[in-house]
């Protein structure tokens, strides 16, 4: 052993505290054993804490003599064992038994309650911690589309509102370089009950859809914006209402919202 | 004579063993109580627990769990904060405004008592204030590592080093 690093380390200190546990206040006695300079160091120690608690002792003193009376009389008060014992006091003894027991019950019932609120308290505790999960996932995902759409090689596109729906709005974000487009939904109203929205991607000269798919998660989805692959060379966008599973070819009349690619 | 002998006598019930012991650790002994109670009165009821408590369990001290000083340390300070703690003492309104043990050798009635208490005084005043805590919470309240590390916001490793350190420290002021 390293003496040195061993007094600088200050668990002698610690162990005249009593602040040690008692398998490391058993380590250190068998060091001090082995070791006379470890024993001084710990004199020293404790002597300067006694020197400073002497310090903090207020003027009176109390003398010896008032201890040894004390243990004095402690040692002369012997009570001698009654063997008589009256029925009074074997009944006293079943009084104290039961209420003893009935004490136990009540806190065996009050232990059994607590252990109840612990385990309330750690499911609401497995709650919270996962709605924090699920708000980090919401959050790195704003993040990420947030970089995307700040991203200058992203060309954006306004989809207007058509007849069917003057109010509606939508917002194409087209990476070229990747073949994808971003669809901004916010501005279309919720698809009634067996409808869905179908998105195209239309050339204009001839006037030729072709569907880049539903958006079937609408209600779900709570920042509004689908990733759709989209590799066609698009002239416009255009969202249409369609009846469940989509159609093969867009309904004009229930073309929401139209957009042109600025050439 | 040796304090290993000394504590053997003692704990074979050799009063006069006792009374040695008393006279070596009943002064600071006093000093941690009145840290903790503040009353003069109580303190003195305590000290007196304490001594005649070790006088009847001598059997259970066991140098292998540590030094005698701090085992009736542990005494000690449980009788105090026991005391504190009671519902009779806080009835009473016991000013425990002063914090640290410091505060009392701050304090006036004190300075006058021995020829040294001044020069002691001088010295620990000179301890810096994370020392004041360390040695308040370890040694006059008893906290163990984790507690005081959780009251200092300090982390755990450096409780030890710390406290290795303001004992120097204390060490060098009163030459020990």
């Amino acid at each position: 052993m390293n003496l040195k690093d061993y007094i600088e380390s200050g668990i002698l200190e610690l162990y005249v505290a009593g602040a040690l546990s008692e398998q490391e206040n058993q380590e250190v006695y068998d060091a001090i054993q082995q070791y006379p300079e470890l024993l001084q160091e710990v004199l020293s120690i404790e002597t300067a804490l006694k020197k400073l608690a002497e310090q903090a002792k207020p003027n009176s003193s109390v003398l010896y003599t008032s201890i040894k009376t004390k243990i004095g009389d402690d040692n002369a008060k012997v009570i001698p064992l009654d063997s008589k014992t009256s029925s009074w006091t074997r009944h006293l003894g079943w009084v104290a038994a039961i209420i003893l027991g009935a004490g136990l019950f009540w806190n065996l019932n009050q232990k059994n309650a607590l252990q109840e609120n612990l385990r309330v308290v750690e499911n609401e505790n497995q709650f919270l911690e996962q709605q924090i999960e699920l708000s980090k996932t919401d959050l790195n995902e704003a993040k990420r589309l947030l970089t995307i759409l700040r991203d200058k090689d992203i060309l954006s596109i306004p989809l207007g509102g058509q007849q069917v729906s003057p109010e509606s709005y939508a917002n194409v974000y087209w990476d070229k370089a990747n073949n994808s487009i971003f669809l901004d939904v916010q501005g279309l109203p919720e698809p009634p009950e067996g409808k869905v929205y179908q998105v195209w991607s239309l050339t204009l000269n001839p006037l030729t859809p072709t569907s880049l798919g539903t958006i079937n998660n609408f209600k779900e989805d709570a920042n509004k914006i689908f990733e759709i692959t989209n590799a066609n060379a698009s002239e416009a966008f255009g969202i249409t209402l369609e009846p469940e599973g989509g159609s093969e070819s867009p309904t004009l009349e229930q073309l929401y919202t139209l957009g042109t690619v600025a050439p | 004579m040796e304090l290993e002998q000394l504590i053997k006598k003692f704990q074979q019930k050799d009063s006069a063993a006792f009374e040695t012991l008393y006279n070596m650790y009943s002064e600071s002994m006093h000093g941690v109580i009145y840290n903790i109670v503040r009353n003069d009165d109580i303190a003195q009821e305590i000290l007196q627990d304490v001594f005649v408590k070790a006088w009847q369990k001598s059997d259970t001290y066991s140098a292998k769990k540590g030094r005698f000083f701090t085992w009736i340390l542990n005494i000690a300070r449980n009788a105090a904060i026991d005391k504190a703690r009671s519902k009779d003492f806080k009835q009473s309104k016991q000013n425990l405004d002063a914090q640290f043990f410091v505060d009392i050798l701050n304090s006036n009635e004190n300075l006058d008592r021995k020829t040294d208490a001044i020069g002691i005084k001088k010295f620990v005043g000179k301890l810096a204030d994370t020392c004041k805590q360390l040695i308040e919470l370890l040694y006059f309240k008893g906290y163990t590592q984790r507690e005081t590390s959780e009251t200092l916001e300090i982390p755990i490793g450096t409780v030890k080093t710390r406290n290795r350190n303001c004992i120097l420290k204390l060490r060098e002021m009163l030459s020990v």
